[in-house]
């Protein structure tokens, strides 16, 4: 049995909320595997800019995605003070580096609103809607459009 | 003491299915996988029951009869062959090679035992 | 019962292995097998066939299964001969059945009326024509027919209380043959009002007693609703072993004579002489152990063959677990390195104690890896069996005549691998009967046989395993290919193209040399997908051919999916693994050896032999040009065939061995990259496949990233 208050909630959900390229963004606490420090990964050949290589997790080989690059934002540059969240995206397990994990919210599904139209195509494609936490506003990602089609995998 | 019977049948399926039906019947069940082996466990199973196939590679149904009615280690146990088809002439080489019963595939659990009971105390 | 084990599931693993017996048989018997052994053993196949299908009530099969197996059986007894258009429809069936049973596993059926043209074919073939309605095969629940050949069914029933008198005297033969009078005289009377009388007449005098004999007879009399019929019934399984008779009051009218013919037996011996009333003889029991030792068991010399000839005792194991022992094993080498770094860097390195122990783990987890691995290992023969069927089908629908040569079937390769292997075999060997072999017309006009050959072989060479599929077929006409390739814009037109380059555009994506589309190659799968699969596995794909002559395909595969033997280099900074056994020899070149072709090309002049050099770092796109100090040691490895290429790298670290792991679960596949690897440090290494290196180019390719675990 979990204690916090709002888990028992099912309209409630759990959100971890992080910081990169100056943006706050969410995720649903149910695809985080876990939250680790910066190691360095081994170079993937040819691979997207965003994608930084591969390290080990416990015996498997996960890549790592620049968050922040590959919402085509201005890519981390001091990794070492940065950290890896650690997601299950449909049937595979990836890094995702961001600057720093703020928060764990409880939402209810109407505290999550449409999109406004503030951000780039690119990037709208990748969120599910906003949270405004503390008058701040935080993007909800659409974690399963974090891994692009064959077609742009390469760009 | 529950009855113990030698199951021999080359097929698998068979095997496991005499296994299964035979355990949940109550026997102690050894299994053979064709006439040779069938009589190379003999000694050591010393069963109350043969059960047997009639068509195996190695050493037929017929064989094995043979060598266990000719031999001395259970020449006089009841032996019930297991038969595709009801065929006469199959039972006929059967009864005259010395078994003592026949029961006809594929059989159901209820088939099974009552035939065992003819031929053994149960 | 806990952990029953379906037996659905065991009559489907149990089919798939008697349906490769069955056809293996057969074609043992089309290229001249005369034993009855192996008739006989096709026969057998069918009948356990029929018998599990029986129990599981599928009834198409069982029908299939027994007229199939009427026609064996007269193979089997001479009155048929096994001519080629016989075999070949014993083939076709053969094939049918085993889409029966596919079909049945996957718990639908397959069309009752290509059933039915299917088995008719065979019947008309074996001039069994005008298969009747009335000969379909049924199951009999019991055997109910009488004893002693009496038609029972002319017996009327009984349905009223009546008194019936059964007389019954057992031969000798009956104990012999198992059967306890108790038994017998228990089961007759069942719950009916009984009065037995024991005739003890017969019994000898006391010292001449043979429990062996039978001295004695019963008389009984029952108050019975049962029909004869239904008392005959009890003693079928005595019949010819005793004298019986029967004689019924009232309804039922007694058999015509009174008495049942007397079976060909020597009469008992009959003593007349009085004895003391004894019990029954019951010389049923089996004797136990203890009268019968082991080493007077009866049959010395059945024993005894049977320990030579018999298979060896085996287990089976769930896979699971095995796949679980392979894991942790990889775990174990991973930790091994681990230590043996910490150790190397620790003040008690260099002692000899503790180096000695390190070598010993290291060689007892080689042990154990080399043991695990033989546990996965399965000969490759059950995949060979199946590809008979495909070459049938193909030259069937290309309207070629083909026959398949298998070699080196015994040969052993990881489960998973033989697994994935099945499909881009299946679509060389079509291939090679599709593209490959000419038509019998053509074939005969340039005196080849009509009969084209594809032999596919297996066999183990320096630590990998190497598949050939060769036919004797026509070979590649390279000017054909070539001009389909620019015709696709594949290739510039004015491409200089060496030969062993043109046999390499059959591999890329969208090319098909077919001029008329057949039914099989129009499945959409081409050379490009074969090559990716075996890419997958570790492997790759040689092309060979000779024109007029034929062509040869040959797969070089790696023993094992988990671990291979690695050499650990630094390239541009990054620390990566080469496949030791790819490694023909490392050296460091001087600057004389190197020469540059055209711009960017250079090769390397090795004792003569001039060999591409790719600069490893380059090559996947982690610099752009050596700094110095880079690229000073040169690694020569085999290209898929026969050819060399060298590796510019920066630096050897060391050989050892290491886990394999797959990118393709996360990530997706990486030209030039085979896998990962973890290192003692826990660091990642990419493991680089140095055939894929080459082809890269100065313009790689897309990574396919993303996409593998779809």
């Amino acid at each position: 049995m979990r204690s916090s208050g709002f888990a028992t909630d099912p309209d409630i959900r759990e959100l971890v909320a992080f910081r990169t390229a100056g943006q706050d963004f969410c995720i649903d606490i149910l695809s985080v595997r876990e939250i680790r420090g910066w190691s360095r990964p081994a170079l993937l050949p040819h691979a997207p800019s965003y994608v930084q290589g591969v390290i080990n997790l416990r015996g498997a080989v996960v890549p790592i995605l620049d968050l922040a690059g590959r919402l085509g934002l201005e890519p981390i540059e001091d990794k070492d003070r940065n950290v890896i969240i650690v997601a299950a995206i449909q049937n595979r397990t990836v890094g995702l580096l961001v600057e720093a994990v703020t928060d764990i919210l409880g939402v209810p599904a109407s505290g999550i609103q449409p999109t406004p139209d503030l951000a780039s195509e690119a990037t709208r494609s990748m969120l599910r809607g906003v949270v405004v936490q503390d008058s701040r506003l935080i993007r909800l990602l659409d974690v399963a459009q974090l891994l692009p089609p064959a077609d742009d995998a390469a760009a | 003491m529950s009855l113990r019977i030698l199951a021999i049948d080359d097929s698998l399926t068979m095997r496991e299915m005499l296994r299964q039906t035979l355990t949940e019947a109550g026997f102690d069940v050894v299994l053979a996988e064709d006439g040779i082996d069938g009589l190379t466990q003999l000694p050591d199973v010393a069963p109350d029951l043969i059960l047997t196939d009639l068509n195996m590679p190695n050493m037929d149904g017929f064989g094995l009869i043979e060598a266990v009615r000719a031999g001395d280690v259970a020449p006089r146990v009841p032996i019930l062959v297991l038969t595709t088809e009801s065929a006469a002439t199959l039972k006929e080489r059967a009864r005259q090679a010395g078994a003592t019963g026949w029961i006809t595939k594929p059989f159901d659990e209820h088939s099974l035992v009552s035939t065992i009971r003819r031929v053994a105390a149960v | 019962m806990a952990g029953a084990i379906d037996l659905k599931d065991i009559f489907f693993v149990e089919a798939e292995e008697l349906l490769s017996a069955l056809e293996e048989g057969l074609r043992a018997i089309q290229t001249g097998a005369q034993e009855a052994d192996t008739v006989n053993a096709v026969f057998r196949a069918v009948h356990s066939i029929k018998g599990g299908a029986g129990a599981f009530d599928l009834k198409p099969l069982v029908n299939f299964a027994h007229r199939f197996e009427t026609v064996l059986d007269a193979l089997r007894g001479g009155q048929l001969q096994p001519e080629p258009a016989l075999l070949g429809a014993l083939l076709h069936a053969s094939d049918h059945l085993a889409d029966m049973i596919g079909a049945s596993r996957n718990g639908s059926e397959t069309d009752p009326e290509l059933d039915e043209r299917v088995i008719l074919a065979l019947e008309a073939q074996a001039g069994m024509g005008g298969h009747k309605e009335e000969e379909a095969f049924v199951f009999e629940p019991l055997a109910l027919d009488g004893p002693f050949g009496m038609d029972l069914s002319a017996l009327p029933l009984a349905s009223l209380q009546r008194k019936v008198v059964l007389t019954f005297r057992p031969h000798s033969g009956a104990f012999a043959s198992g059967h306890d009078p108790a038994f017998l005289l228990r089961d007759l009377c069942g719950t009916d009002e009984v009065e037995i009388e024991l005739d003890q007449t017969a019994l000898p005098a006391p010292g001449g007693f043979d429990p062996g004999q039978s001295y004695l007879g019963w008389t009984i009399t029952l108050q019975t609703e049962r029909s004869d019929r239904e008392l005959l019934a009890v003693f079928d399984f005595i019949e010819g072993n005793c004298d019986l008779h029967l004689e019924a009051e009232m309804e039922t009218p007694p058999d015509p004579d009174g008495t049942l013919p007397e079976p060909n037996r020597a009469p008992s011996p009959v003593v007349t002489a009085s004895a003391p009333v004894t019990p029954p003889p019951k010389p049923v029991a089996a004797p136990k152990a203890p009268d019968a030792p082991a080493a007077t068991s009866p049959q010395p010399a059945a024993s005894a063959s049977a320990a030579s000839t018999g298979p060896r005792p085996t287990i089976r194991v769930d896979i699971d677990r095995v796949d679980r022992l392979v894991d942790i094993l990889g775990e174990l080498v991973i930790h091994q390195a681990m230590l043996t770094e910490a150790i190397e860097q620790s003040p008690g390195f260099g002692s000899v104690e503790v180096d000695r122990s390190l070598d010993q783990l290291r060689q007892l987890s080689r042990q154990i890896q080399e043991s695990v691995m033989a546990i996965r290992a399965q000969p490759v023969k059950p995949l060979f069996d199946r590809m008979h069927r495909i070459v049938r089908e193909a030259s069937m629908a290309a309207g070629k005549s083909a026959r398949l040569v298998t070699e080196g079937e015994n040969t052993e390769v990881d489960k998973t691998i033989i697994e994935r292997l099945a499909d881009p075999l299946t679509h060389m060997i079509r291939n090679s009967v599709d593209h490959g072999l000419e038509k019998p017309a053509r074939r005969d006009e340039i005196g080849k046989p009509t009969e084209g050959v594809v032999k596919l072989s297996a066999a183990h060479r320096s630590g990998r395993i190497v598949i050939t599929v060769q036919d004797d077929g026509g070979g590649i006409d390279r000017d054909k290919v070539r001009q389909i390739a620019i015709e696709k814009g594949l290739v510039p037109p004015n491409a200089e193209l060496s030969p062993q380059e043109i046999d390499a555009l059959l591999f890329l994506p969208g090319f098909s040399t077919a001029t008329e589309v057949s039914a099989l190659s129009g499945r959409g799968v081409g050379m490009d997908v074969v090559r990716s699969e075996i890419a997958g596995l570790g492997g790759r794909v040689g092309i060979a051919s000779v024109r007029g002559q034929g062509t040869t395909l040959t797969i070089s595969l790696p023993l094992t999916l988990a671990v291979l033997d690695g050499m650990v280099f630094e390239a541009a900074g990054q620390t990566l693994v080469l496949p030791v056994s790819t490694i023909i020899e490392t050296l460091r070149p001087d600057i004389m050896m190197r020469h540059t072709l055209g711009r960017t090309d250079s090769v390397l002049d090795v004792r003569g032999r001039c060999l591409p050099l790719i600069d490893v770092g380059a090559a996947l796109g982690f610099r752009r040009t050596l700094k110095p100090g880079e690229g000073e040691i040169v690694v020569v490895v085999e290209r898929g065939d026969d050819g060399a290429i060298a590796l510019m790298v920066d630096g050897i670290r060391d050989q050892r061995q290491v886990v394999i792991k797959g990118l393709e679960a996360n990530y997706g596949q990486i030209p030039g990259i085979a896998a990962a690897t973890v290192l003692g440090d826990g660091s990642v290494a990419l493991i680089v496949d140095p055939s894929d290196l080459e082809a890269i180019g100065p313009n790689p390719p897309r990574p396919n990233v993303f996409l593998a675990a779809e």
